[in-house]
C-alpha cells in the first residue's frame, strides 16, 4: 500500500466508524443502566432511517428546502425515542426487571420480530433512498478521489460531538449524575432515594432516540429497506461487548477499530471484510475478558 | 391440552383429505397453483410486484372463463420465511391442498432446493424467475420446467452488448453481491470476456456482503483504480445503494457501468442513474419494449399493472406473466391435442416439452432439457424528463437460441470454447 | 401414575401414531423434534444459568459436516449422525475451553461471536460452502440401504422420535447424576463449587460439550429432513430461536424443549400459511404473551393445571373420607 492509499483507507474507516459508533452508543447506554441487551435496537435504528427517508422524500417533493433534512433527522430520532422507546420501557420492560436476564432479552427479541413486520406493513418492500442531505454538502477531492463531505467530515464530527456531549451530560448534569449512580450500583442508588424508575425510562428513551438518530444519519448514504436492522444489531452487540459493558468511550474506540479494520481489509484482503468486527471482538475479549474499558465484576459469594 | 386438541383436529383433517379422490381426466372445479415468491426480505422488490401481477393476470384469466373452462386458484408462499417454512408450506400445498402446478422460485437457492422436491412429490414445477444455469445442466428432471432463460444467455448478451457499445475497453472491475448469483454470474461473465476479448485485464473483484449498507471503501478503491468498465450484477436495494453512492462520488463519470439487472431499478433510482449506463433486463423485458409497444395486449397490461400498483412493470413481473402464459398454453394445447375434457399430468408434461408460447416479449421455446429459450434485451440509459427516470436507448435484442448453452453441455465449458469471432456471428436486432 | 405424567405419555403415543394417521404433520414434526433436540442443548445450559446466543454454531457445524460427508461414498444417515455429533462435540470442546471462563452476558456474546464468525465463513467461501445458497444433501442411504422418499421420511420421523426420547432420557439422567448436580450449582453458587475443590470451568465444560453434541444431532436431523444446508443454520436468529423455544416450552425443562418446538413449528407454519406477510409478528406476539403471562412456559401452564386437578382430586378424596 502506498501512503496515499493508506490515507484513503483511513478516511473510509473513520467515516464508517462514526456511523457504527452512533448506532452502538445508544445500546451501550441502555445496557449500562438497565442491564438489558436490547435486540429491538436494530429495529429502532431501521425505523429512524425509514422516518427520515420517507418524510424527507415527501416534503422535498412538495418543494421544501433540502436544508430541512438535518433538523428532520433530529425529529425522527425524537419520534423513535418518545413513540417507541417510552412505551416499550413502560409497558413491557418495566414488568420484567425482576425476571431472569434471558426473559428480558427475549422480550426485546419479540419486539424486534414484531417491529420487523410493522416496518414492512408501514413502508412496504421497496427500498427508500433520500440523499438530499448528502447532495447538499457536496464533495471534496482527496488524491483524485471524491469523498462526500457528509461522510468524511460531518459524520465524524457528529460522532465526536455525541461522545463529548454524553460525557458532559453524564458527569456534569444532575440527571446525568443520577444515571451514572444507577449504572454503578442500582441498589445503593435506590437506597439514597434516587427514583430508579424515572432514570430507567429516561435512559431508555435516550438510548432509543440515539438508535433512531443512527438510522437517520445513515439514511442519506444507503438504501433503507426491510432487514437493515437485523445486520446492524449484531454489529452493535459486538461493539458493546468489546467496549466493556456500558462504556461509552470504549464504544467509540471499538467503533474506530472496527471501521479501520474493515477498510484496511477491503484494500488488503477483501474477503475478510465481514469477519473483522467479530475477530476484533474475540481478540479483545481473549486479552481483556471484561472488554476494553470494563472492570471485573465483584464476585458473588 | 393444546397438543391433543390440535392432534385430534389434524387427524380429522387427515380423514377428510383421504376421502377426496379425483380422476385426472374429469374437469376439476379449479386448477390449483402454488406460487413461491418473496413477500418479505430484500428480494421482495421482485416478489411483491410479481405477486401483484399474478393476482391481476389470474383475475383476468378467470374473468375470461379460466383455463380450458376451469378457474385458476392461486395461493402464495413466502420465500423470505426461510428454508424450512418454504419446504413445509410447499409440501403442504402439494400434498394437502392438492396443488396441480407449482411456480417456484425467485431465488436460485430455493430452486435448487425445490426442484428435487417437486420431482419427489411428482408435481409440475415451473421455475419462473430463478437464474442458476446449474439445475438442468447438473440434473435430469421430469416435472421441472423453466419458462425463461438462465444466467448464461443473460450474461453472454451483456458481454456482447458491452463489446458492441465499447469495443476498445482495456480494464474491468466487478462489484457483485456475495452469494451464488453474484459469484456465478461473474464466473460466466468473466469466462465469456476472456473468450471473446482475451486482452481485457480484470483489475478488481469485490464481493461485498449481501445487503451491505455501505460501499464507500470499494468506491474509494475503484476511484483510485479508474477501470474502463465496472460491472455489477447486483439488484434491489444493494444495486440502488451502490449506484447512488457511486454517482454521488463521481465514479460513474469515470467508468462505464454495466448493470445487467438494472431494468428493475430504473423507476426507483429516478434521476440518480446517469446517462450512458448499460442496462439489462434478464430477458427481453421492458415496459417500452420496441417490438411490443403498440400491441394491444401489451399496452393494456402495462397500463393495468400501473393502475393497480402505481409502478411500471419490471422483469420479475414479465417473468410471472410468462410462466402463467406457459401454464395456460400447456393446458389448452394438451386439451386440444388429446381431445379431452381435461388433460392428465403426463399429457401436460408432454405438451410442455418443446412448446412455444408468448408472454409480453418475444416467443419463448422450452427445449428438450426443459430449459426455456428467451430473447435478451439490453440498452443504454438516457435522461427522460417525461418519465422522471432514465429510459433506454440504443436497444439491442438478441435471440436466445445462439446464446443458450446447447442441451447436455456445461455452460462454463461451452463458453470457454467460444472465440472472438462469435461476436460477429450473433447479430442483434437494434433500435434507436 | 401421577397426573403430571399422563399428558407426556399420551403425547408420545400420539406422536408415534402420526405417520399412519396424520401424514401431513410428519415432516413438520420431524423438524420440530430435530429442533427440540438442539433446544435441549440450550435448555441444559440454562440449568447452569448460562444463556448462549450462538448455539446455532454447533447446529450448523454438524449440518455442514453431514453435507460434506454426504458428498463422499460414506453417504449413510447413521454415519452422518455420528460424524455430525462428533464434529459438534469437537467444536464444543474447542469453543468451550474458551467460553467457560465467562459468565452471563459475556458468555452469551462470545458464543454469538463464534457463531457469527462461522456464519461469515459459510457465506464468504462460496466455492467450498456454496455461499448463501448452501450445500445440497441428497437423500442418504440408511444402514447402506437405499430408500425412496416415502419410507425414508417415515424412517427419519421415527429416528427423530427415538433419538428425542433417548437423548431426553439421557439429559434427565445427566442432570440427576453427581456431575449434573455440580453442573447446576454453577447457576446457584459457583464459589461453593470451588470451595468443594471442584473446577467450575471443567464442570461447565462437560455440560457445554454435551449441549454442543445435542445441537449437532439436531442439526444433522434437520439437514437430513431438509435435503439442504444453508448459512441460516448458523445465523444469530437461529440461535435466538433456540433460546426462544427453550423459554416457550419452559426454561430448564427437558420435556419443555419438545413441547416448545412442536408448538413453535405449528404456530410458525400456520402463521406462514395464513398470514404470509405478518408471520414474524404473530410469533413475536406469541412469545411476548408467554413471557408476560406464563413465564413458566408451556410446561409451567401444564404443571399448574395438573396441580389443580391433583389438588381437586385430593380434596374430593378427603371430603369423602370426612363424610364416612
Amino acid at each position: 500500500m502506498t501512503g496515499a492509499t493508506i490515507l484513503l483507507a483511513i478516511f473510509d474507516g473513520v467515516a464508517y466508524a462514526a456511523l457504527v459508533f452512533m448506532v452502538a452508543v445508544g445500546l451501550t447506554l441502555i445496557f449500562g443502566v438497565l442491564r438489558i441487551l436490547n435486540v429491538a435496537h436494530g429495529s429502532l435504528y431501521a425505523i429512524g432511517a425509514y422516518l427520515t427517508a420517507s418524510i424527507g422524500g415527501a416534503i422535498f417533493a412538495m418543494g421544501w428546502s433540502p436544508v430541512l433534512a438535518f433538523p428532520l433527522m433530529l425529529v425522527s430520532a425524537a419520534l423513535v425515542g418518545v413513540l417507541l422507546g417510552a412505551p416499550m420501557e413502560r409497558l413491557l420492560l418495566r414488568r420484567i426487571y425482576h425476571r431472569p436476564e434471558v426473559l428480558q432479552l427475549l422480550v426485546t427479541f419479540a419486539v424486534f420480530m414484531i417491529l420487523e413486520d410493522v416496518q414492512r406493513l408501514v413502508w412496504g418492500n421497496q427500498p427508500y433512498f433520500e440523499s438530499s442531505a448528502l447532495a447538499l454538502l457536496g464533495n471534496v477531492q482527496v488524491f483524485g478521489v471524491y469523498y462526500t463531505v457528509y461522510q468524511l467530515i460531518l459524520l465524524p464530527l457528529v460522532a465526536i460531538a455525541t461522545l463529548i456531549g454524553l460525557r458532559l451530560f453524564l458527569r456534569r448534569t444532575l440527571t446525568g449524575k443520577l444515571i451514572t449512580a444507577v449504572t454503578e450500583d442500582r441498589e445503593a442508588a435506590q437506597s439514597i432515594g434516587i427514583d430508579a424508575d424515572r432514570v430507567y425510562l429516561l435512559t431508555f428513551v435516550l438510548g432509543a432516540a440515539l438508535a433512531g438518530l443512527g438510522g437517520a444519519l445513515a439514511s442519506p448514504t444507503t438504501s433503507v429497506l426491510p432487514g437493515i436492522g437485523a445486520e446492524m444489531i449484531v454489529l452493535s452487540f459486538a461493539v458493546v461487548a468489546t467496549a466493556g459493558l456500558g462504556q461509552i468511550e470504549g464504544a467509540a474506540l471499538t467503533a474506530l477499530m472496527i471501521g479501520l479494520g474493515r477498510s484496511f481489509a477491503v484494500y488488503l484482503f477483501p474477503e475478510l471484510q465481514v469477519l473483522v468486527p467479530y475477530l476484533i471482538m474475540l481478540a479483545v475479549l481473549l486479552i481483556r475478558p471484561e472488554g476494553l474499558f470494563g472492570s471485573p465484576a465483584a464476585r458473588k459469594i | 391440552m393444546t397438543r391433543t386438541g390440535l392432534l385430534s383436529a389434524t387427524i380429522l383433517g387427515a380423514a377428510l383429505a383421504l376421502s377426496a379422490p379425483a380422476a385426472a381426466q374429469d374437469k376439476p372445479e379449479s386448477l390449483k397453483i402454488g406460487i413461491t415468491t418473496f413477500l418479505t426480505g430484500p428480494a421482495s422488490v421482485f416478489g411483491v410486484p410479481a405477486r401483484d401481477a399474478a393476482e391481476m393476470l389470474i383475475e383476468q384469466i378467470n374473468a375470461d372463463g379460466g383455463i380450458g373452462g376451469v378457474p385458476v386458484e392461486a395461493s402464495f408462499i413466502d420465500e423470505g420465511a426461510g428454508g424450512e417454512a418454504l419446504t413445509t408450506e410447499y409440501r403442504r400445498q402439494v400434498e394437502d391442498e392438492g396443488a396441480d402446478v407449482m411456480l417456484a422460485a425467485i431465488s436460485s437457492g430455493n430452486c435448487t432446493q425445490l426442484a428435487p422436491l417437486a420431482e419427489d412429490l411428482q408435481v409440475i414445477n415451473l421455475m419462473w424467475d430463478c437464474g442458476t444455469q446449474r439445475i438442468f445442466e447438473e440434473g435430469d428432471y421430469t416435472y421441472v420446467f423453466r419458462t425463461q432463460a438462465n444466467a448464461t444467455p443473460e450474461m453472454l448478451a451483456s458481454v456482447l452488448y458491452l463489446l458492441r457499445q465499447k469495443p476498445d475497453f482495456q480494464t474491468i472491475a466487478v462489484v457483485n453481491q456475495d452469494y451464488a448469483w453474484g459469484r456465478d454470474s461473474w464466473d460466466i461473465f468473466s469466462t465469456a470476456l476472456k473468450a471473446l476479448k482475451p486482452d481485457v485485464e480484470i483489475v478488481g473483484e469485490f464481493f461485498p456482503a449481501f445487503g451491505a449498507p455501505d460501499y464507500s471503501t470499494e468506491i474509494s478503491r475503484l476511484s483510485a483504480m479508474r477501470p474502463d468498465v465496472i460491472l455489477s450484477t447486483s439488484w434491489g436495494g444493494d444495486l440502488d445503494t451502490f449506484v447512488q453512492q457511486a454517482a454521488q462520488r463521481g465514479l460513474m463519470n469515470q467508468s462505464t457501468f454495466v448493470l445487467p439487472l438494472a431494468e428493475s431499478s430504473l423507476e426507483r433510482l429516478g434521476t440518480a442513474l446517469p446517462d450512458a449506463v448499460i442496462v439489462g433486463a434478464r430477458g427481453d423485458h421492458y415496459f417500452q419494449h420496441p417490438e411490443m409497444v403498440g400491441q394491444e395486449g401489451f399496452d393494456s397490461f402495462v397500463a393495468d399493472f400501473r393502475d393497480r400498483t402505481g409502478a411500471y412493470p419490471i422483469y420479475s413481473v414479465f417473468h410471472m406473466a410468462q410462466a402463467l402464459s406457459a401454464l395456460e398454453a400447456a393446458y389448452e394445447t394438451a386439451i386440444e391435442q388429446n381431445g379431452v375434457e381435461w388433460p392428465t399430468e403426463e399429457q401436460v408434461i408432454a405438451t410442455l416439452e418443446g412448446m412455444e408460447f408468448q408472454g409480453f416479449g418475444r416467443p419463448v421455446t422450452i427445449r428438450a432439457d426443459h430449459q426455456g429459450v428467451e430473447a435478451q434485451l439490453l440498452g443504454t440509459t438516457t435522461t427522460d424528463n417525461d418519465l422522471g427516470f432514465a429510459s433506454l436507448t440504443d436497444i439491442a435484442i438478441y435471440d436466445g437460441g445462439p446464446l443458450t448453452t446447447p442441451v447436455g453441455e456445461n455452460s462454463i465449458e461451452w463458453i470457454e470454447a467460444l472465440d472472438p469471432s462469435f461476436v460477429d456471428q450473433v447479430t442483434p436486432t437494434t433500435f434507436d | 401414575m401421577s397426573v403430571r405424567l399422563i399428558l407426556p405419555a399420551l403425547a408420545i403415543v400420539a406422536l408415534a401414531l402420526v405417520p399412519p394417521l396424520a401424514p401431513f404433520l410428519q415432516v413438520l414434526l420431524t423438524l420440530a423434534m430435530a429442533k427440540g433436540i438442539a433446544v435441549m442443548g440450550v435448555t441444559l445450559l440454562l440449568r447452569a444459568g448460562q444463556v448462549s446466543f450462538g448455539h446455532a454454531l454447533f447446529f450448523g457445524i454438524a449440518a455442514y459436516g453431514a453435507a460434506f460427508l454426504a458428498a463422499s461414498p460414506l453417504d449413510d444417515l447413521l454415519l452422518l449422525l455420528l460424524a455430525g455429533a462428533l464434529g459438534a462435540g469437537i467444536a464444543g470442546v474447542l469453543v468451550g475451553l474458551f467460553v467457560v471462563r465467562y459468565r452471563g452476558i459475556f458468555f452469551g456474546m462470545l458464543n454469538l461471536a463464534f457463531s457469527m464468525i462461522f456464519w461469515s465463513i459459510l457465506e464468504k467461501f462460496y466455492y467450498v460452502t456454496g455461499g448463501a445458497d448452501g450445500l445440497r444433501l441428497p437423500r442418504p442411504s440408511v444402514a447402506f440401504i437405499e430408500m425412496d422418499r416415502g419410507p425414508y421420511e417415515v424412517l427419519l420421523y421415527y429416528a427423530s422420535l427415538l433419538l428425542a426420547i433417548a437423548l431426553g432420557w439421557f439429559v434427565v439422567r445427566f442432570l440427576a447424576s453427581p456431575v449434573g448436580q455440580l453442573f447446576q450449582t454453577v447457576k446457584t453458587n459457583e464459589t461453593r463449587l470451588e470451595y468443594l475443590g471442584v473446577s467450575a470451568r471443567r464442570t461447565l465444560l462437560k455440560g457445554y460439550v454435551l449441549s454442543a453434541v445435542l445441537c449437532g444431532v439436531g442439526g444433522v436431523l434437520m439437514a437430513a429432513a431438509q435435503g439442504i444446508v444453508t448459512p441460516s443454520y448458523a445465523y444469530w436468529i437461529r440461535s435466538g430461536e433456540m433460546v426462544f423455544i427453550a423459554v416457550l416450552g419452559g426454561a430448564g425443562s427437558v420435556v419443555g424443549a419438545f413441547a416448545g418446538s412442536i408448538a413453535y413449528e405449528l404456530v410458525r407454519s400456520y402463521a406462514a400459511a395464513f398470514a404470509a406477510d405478518a408471520w414474524q409478528m404473530v410469533l413475536g406476539g406469541f412469545l411476548l404473551a408467554i413471557i408476560l403471562f406464563a413465564p413458566g412456559g408451556l410446561v409451567g401452564i401444564y404443571a399448574a393445571f395438573a396441580d389443580r386437578i391433583g389438588a381437586r382430586r385430593a380434596k374430593s378424596a378427603s371430603k369423602k373420607e370426612a363424610g364416612t
